[in-house]
C-alpha cells in the first residue's frame, strides 16, 4: 500500500528561490518538490501528496502566525476519508540550517498536536533547533549539509517505516536524537553484575558502553568584558538558596520549580533576621548566621559606597541549586537574563554554593 | 553581544563542566563569601578580595573559559 505522505521545506529547498525569498509566507503546492522527488524516487511506496513551502525568515519573524497558516493549509487533508488521509508527516532534512532548523521543529510540534498522523524530521546534531525541540518532536539524524541528502533520506524513511508500524525504535537503533525517555525492561543480569564488568573492562583498557550518557551541556561565547565597573550597573544571582526569612516563595530545598525577586532597595547588608538560606544540599549553618557567606551584599554595598562599583540593581535573584532540573535551570535564566538587560544591568555576579 | 556573568563557586570542574566563562573559585560550599574559622575582622578582608577579584573578573576580556 502507499503511504501518503505530506512534505514540509523550506524556499530554498522547495524550489521557490534562494535567500531573497527568505520571506516568503507558506504555500501549498502539489505533489513533491527538491528532496520529495527523490524520496519518491529512492522508496516507491510512498507519495507525497503535498509540500508545504514557506521561507526561513518567515518562520523565523512569525512562528505563531505561520504555524497557523501551515495548519489551515493542512486540514483539508486530515478531513479526508480514511484511505485518503496522510499518514505521515516530514519536514527537511534541515542539515546544519539553524533557521530552517527551528522552523521543521516549530512545524512538527504543531502538526502532531493538531493532527493523527505520524511526525518526522531530520537534523544534524549540532543543528540549534534540536535542543530546542529534541524533547516533542522526533529528529532523526541527517549529515551535516545537503551532500548527506540521500543518506538522510534513506535514514529518515527508515525510521518513518517503523513508526508506521507501530515498531519499537531506539535512538542508537533507529539514528535518531534521543527523546529524554525511559523505558522498563527486565535485563538477565543484574546491576551491579554489568557495572562490575564495565570496570573490569574500563581497568583492562577495553571498550565499553555506559548505560547512562551524561547530559552534554551547551556553550556561549564569553561575553565581552566590562570597560569599568566603577560606571556600571551590577546585578546579582545566586543559586544558594539565600531568599528573605520566611521564604515567601516557598522555593524548594531541592528540585527548584521557581527562582525568587527580592528588593534589595535600601538594603546595606543580610543578617540573620531578615535573611536565610532554603539550601538543602549543603550545612546551613554558616550561611544562617551570616547570608553575606553566600550572598556578599555587605561588601558589594561597600565597593558601591567607595566607587569601585557604579551601582547595584534593585533586585536580586535567588533559586536554589540542588538536584534542579538542567531546563528549569535554562528556563530561569532566560527569564532572569532578560529582566536583568530590561533593567540596564551591565555585569553580574552569580554565587553557587 | 551577552551580558558577562562571573561564577563564584566552591566547585570549579562543575561550573567548568555547565559552561561557565568567567569562574572565581570561593572558599567553600557551605560559605563561598566567608570563612567562620576566621576572626570576624579577618572574615571581612577575605571578602573584601573575593569581590575585588570578582570585579577584576568581569573587566578582564577573555577568549575561552577561565579561573581567574
Amino acid at each position: 500500500m502507499t503511504v501518503k505522505v505530506i512534505h514540509y521545506l523550506n524556499q530554498f529547498f522547495g524550489e521557490i528561490g534562494g535567500e531573497e525569498k527568505a520571506d516568503l509566507a507558506p504555500v501549498l503546492l502539489q505533489g513533491a518538490r527538491g528532496p520529495g522527488k527523490l524520496l519518491e524516487r529512492l522508496f516507491p511506496d510512498l507519495e507525497i501528496v503535498a509540500t508545504i513551502v514557506a521561507g526561513d525568515n518567515y518562520l523565523a519573524k512569525h512562528t505563531g502566525k505561520a504555524v497557523k497558516e501551515i495548519l489551515s493549509a493542512l486540514t483539508p487533508y486530515f478531513e479526508k476519508e480514511a484511505v485518503e488521509m496522510p499518514q505521515l508527516f516530514l519536514a527537511g532534512p534541515a542539515f546544519n540550517a539553524g533557521r530552517y532548523g527551528l522552523a521543521c521543529g516549530a512545524v512538527c510540534k504543531a502538526v502532531q498536536e493538531h493532527f493523527d498522523c505520524s511526525v518526522l524530521t531530520s537534523m544534524f546534531q549540532d543543528n540549534p533547533a534540536v535542543q530546542e525541540y529534541r524533547h516533542d518532536v522526533l529528529i532523526c539524524l541527517a549529515g551535516e549539509d545537503v551532500t548527506s541528502m540521500e543518506e538522510s533520506l534513506r535514514r529518515m524513511w527508515g525510521l518513518a517505516v517503523k513508526l508506521l508500524k507501530g515498531e519499537e525504535i531506539l535512538p542508537g537503533d533507529d539514528q535518531y536524537i534521543p527523546q529524554g525517555r525511559r523505558r522498563n525492561f527486565f535485563h538477565s543480569r543484574t546491576g551491579a553484575q554489568r557495572a562490575v564488568s564495565m570496570l573490569l573492562k574500563k581497568i583492562a583498557g577495553e571498550p565499553y558502553k555506559t548505560e547512562y550518557e551524561m547530559p552534554v551541556f551547551d556553550r556561549v561565547a564569553p561575553a565581552p568584558a566590562v570597560p569599568d565597573m566603577s560606571r556600571a550597573k551590577l546585578g546579582l544571582v545566586t543559586s544558594g538558596g539565600i531568599v528573605p526569612r520566611g521564604n515567601p516563595d516557598r522555593i524548594a530545598a531541592a528540585n527548584a520549580q521557581r527562582f525568587g525577586t527580592y528588593s534589595l532597595k535600601g538594603l546595606l547588608t543580610l543578617t540573620s533576621e531578615t535573611h536565610q538560606t532554603v539550601h538543602g544540599g549543603y550545612d546551613p549553618t554558616f550561611a544562617m548566621e551570616d547570608p553575606n557567606r553566600v550572598l556578599p551584599l555587605d561588601m558589594i554595598r561597600k565597593l558601591e559606597a567607595e566607587g569601585d562599583i557604579g551601582c547595584l540593581h534593585e533586585a536580586y535573584y535567588a533559586t536554589v541549586g540542588n538536584a534542579t532540573s538542567v531546563a528549569n535551570a535554562r528556563n530561569f535564566g532566560k527569564t532572569i537574563a532578560q529582566e536583568l538587560l530590561a533593567a540596564g544591568v551591565e555585569a553580574v555576579l552569580l554565587t553557587s554554593t | 553581544m551577552g551580558l558577562p556573568v562571573v561564577h563564584a563557586c566552591s566547585i570549579v570542574p562543575i561550573s567548568k563542566t555547565v559552561g561557565a566563562n568567567r569562574i572565581v573559585p570561593t572558599i567553600a560550599i557551605p560559605h563561598p563569601f566567608g570563612d567562620p574559622d576566621l576572626a570576624r575582622q579577618e572574615e571581612i578582608q577575605l571578602r573584601k578580595e573575593l569581590v575585588k577579584k570578582v570585579l577584576r573578573a568581569l573587566m578582564s576580556p577573555i577568549e575561552e573559559q577561565t579561573v581567574f
